[in-house]
């Protein structure tokens, strides 16, 4: 099925180069456990592949199993089956090369954002160590990505006298600062306001452009998929599945005009009738 | 719990009352206004109006002395007998301060215990409960048995005293850490130690300090109480000899010096914490 911008891609992942795969979720189950007699199935046989470097949105009915996958390639849990597999080895604990960011920026409040944003190189190695001996060079790395987010006069400030956009910027920052291979939003635009959010868009796409890690960001908002994302993943509702991946094929850097293109938003509308479709509306 | 609410209603409150404030500068120009503003001027005026009514009163229907002695008797037996009665203070103060800070460590270490393992405050809940429900001045008498009569057995009252405050807030504190910001930090490979370390502790440190305020009074209260029984130095010590001597204005004398010392020491704690955890009080005015 192809129709201009967006393209149906085969959900096998064996029709890519091997070399290119980063991330492979294999036939991957999860199963809650809810006390000793009742447990949720949250992720049913889903498939996925991203190559190195690409961007890639999932959408699909709330509760399906989103955030469970996420968890699942940051390696906070295992799954019940299957296996997911960054960089070519199983996922079987957290892995240093992850950057994530939630809905929820969680600053820490006794903490000035610059570092906040310098926590990660506190835990990751070789950062960790390294820490005291290049306090001054880490800090001038963080001003800048704060820079590059907006946020140049708000490095010395604490997080609650940031607003919610500011907010979500820093926590793209915190993520981003020990240049992570793989990094994991899970709707950290959702509390914002459309235009805060548009402008966020365009942050992320160029953070995205300079450093290109892999992504795999979790949305509600179809036109956000539609306009940052390479590939989206559409997921049935609970238990979850990919039900199926559209190719978005606007050339780089895309511009909000971008989505008001025919095909930006004939692509958003085939988008919604899939999840709709599978709400049975 | 009864505790953590009642500290909770007190940060609420003392939340309330300050106002925010950015540069230095402004927050001392701030400060100087709050103390001529009226929510400081009126209870002070109050403190005085108290002392002025009682004086008024004893004068007019002319009340014996040892029935009740008039503010400007006892607090001239004060000045008179300061001498006499200065090693008394040092020697409560001391006692107070060697109990507190032995029931902080204590306290601080079983509520990390607590409030680090779910296993241990589900094994020791029941337990701390029943040793919290005992009156602490029932303990007195089994450490005079232990220690005999000195110093020994109002320190060990004070810190039982002080012990449970900071325990129920130490865990509390502990045990409640936002799961995001936990899993950013493990999706990085962070131990629980790193955990504990750059968020559980310094998240603590306002339940901390908040119980430090309400343990400092209630070590006072324990190492008077334990002087008045098993001493014979302190002010409680004291307190108990003018009595069988009818002495009843240096009694009285007694019960001033103890507001007064109390209430000091309230007050450094309330400022310490005041300065330590700015960001708890700045966070929940954002909040509400
Ligand atoms: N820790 C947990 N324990 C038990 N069940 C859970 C747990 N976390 C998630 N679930 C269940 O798993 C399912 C998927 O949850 P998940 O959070 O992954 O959904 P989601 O797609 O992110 O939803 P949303 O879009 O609303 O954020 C839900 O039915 C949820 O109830
Ligand atoms: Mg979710």
């Amino acid at each position: 099925m192809t129709n201009g911008i967006g393209t149906a891609v085969a959900a096998a992942p064996g029709d890519r180069d091997a070399d290119d795969v980063f991330v492979d979720v294999q036939n991957v189950r999860l199963n809650y456990q809810v006390g000793d007699d009742s447990s949720t199935l949250a992720l049913d046989e889903t498939n996925m592949t991203l190559r190195r470097g690409e961007f890639v949105a999932i959408v699909g009915p709330s509760g399906c199993g989103k955030s469970s996958l996420l968890k699942l390639a940051s390696g906070l849990r295992r799954p019940s089956s299957g296996e997911v597999l960054v960089g070519g080895s199983a996922v079987v604990k957290p892995i240093k090369i992850v950057g994530m960011a939630f809905q929820n920026p969680t600053m820490l409040p006794w903490l000035r954002t610059i570092d906040n944003v310098l926590m990660p190189l506190q835990i990751v190695e070789p950062h960790r160590s390294q820490f005291r001996a290049k306090k001054e060079e880490y800090r001038e790395m963080a001003r800048g990505l704060l820079a590059e987010v907006g946020l140049a006069h708000f490095a010395d400030k604490y997080p609650w006298e940031l607003s919610g956009g500011m907010l979500q910027r820093a926590s793209l920052c915190r993520a981003l600062i020990h240049d992570p291979r793989l990094l994991l939003l899970d709707e950290p635009f959702g509390a914002l306001d459309a235009f805060t959010r548009e402008d966020l868009w365009q942050v992320l796409q160029k953070l995205w452009m300079e450093r290109h890690p892999t992504v795999i960001l979790v949305t509600h908002d179809l036109r956000e998929a539609v306009f940052l994302a390479d590939t989206v993943h559409v997921m049935s509702a609970r238990p979850g599945r990919v039900l199926t991946s559209h190719r978005v094929d606007i050339r780089r850097p895309r511009t909000l005009d971008d989505l008001f293109t025919d095909t930006a938003s004939q692509l958003v509308h085939e988008l919604r009738s899939h999840i709709s479709h599978d709400r049975g509306v | 719990m009864r505790t953590v609410d009642e500290l909770d209603t007190v940060s609420r409150t003392t939340m309330d009352a300050r106002a925010r404030s950015g540069s230095t500068r402004g927050r001392i120009a701030k400060s100087l206004r709050e103390l001529a503003a009226p929510d400081k001027v009126f209870p002070a005026l109050a403190i005085v109006l108290f002392f002025v009514v009682w004086e008024i009163v004893c004068r007019v229907f002319n009340v014996p002395v040892f029935i009740l002695p008039k503010p400007s008797e006892f607090l001239g037996v004060l000045i008179a007998k300061w001498p006499a009665i200065l090693p008394n203070a040092i020697q409560t103060l001391y006692t107070t301060i060697v109990g507190f800070a032995l029931g902080v460590l204590v306290g601080a270490a079983i509520g990390a215990c607590v409030g680090l393992s779910r296993f241990v405050y589900r094994v020791t809940y029941p337990l701390l409960i029943g040793f919290y429900s005992v009156p602490k001045i029932a303990v007195v008498p089994i450490l005079v048995i232990w220690f005999g009569i000195g110093t020994i057995p109002a320190i060990l009252t004070a810190a039982i005293m002080c012990l449970f405050p900071v325990v129920v807030n130490v865990a509390t504190g502990l045990a409640t850490t936002e799961p995001e910001l936990e899993d950013v930090l493990r999706a990085l490979g962070a131990s629980k130690l790193d955990v504990l370390r750059r968020v559980g502790l310094p998240r603590s440190m306002p339940y901390f300090f908040a119980s430090l305020k309400i343990a400092v009074s209630l070590a006072f209260v324990g190492t008077v109480v334990a002087e008045t029984v098993a001493a014979n130095i302190g002010i409680g010590s004291m307190m108990i000899l003018a009595s069988s001597t009818f002495d009843v204005p240096l009694v009285f004398a007694g019960v001033f010096l103890l507001a007064v010392l109390g209430v000091a020491m309230y007050a450094i704690f309330a400022l310490i914490e005041r300065r330590v955890t700015f960001w708890a009080r700045r966070n929940a005015d954002v909040a509400a």
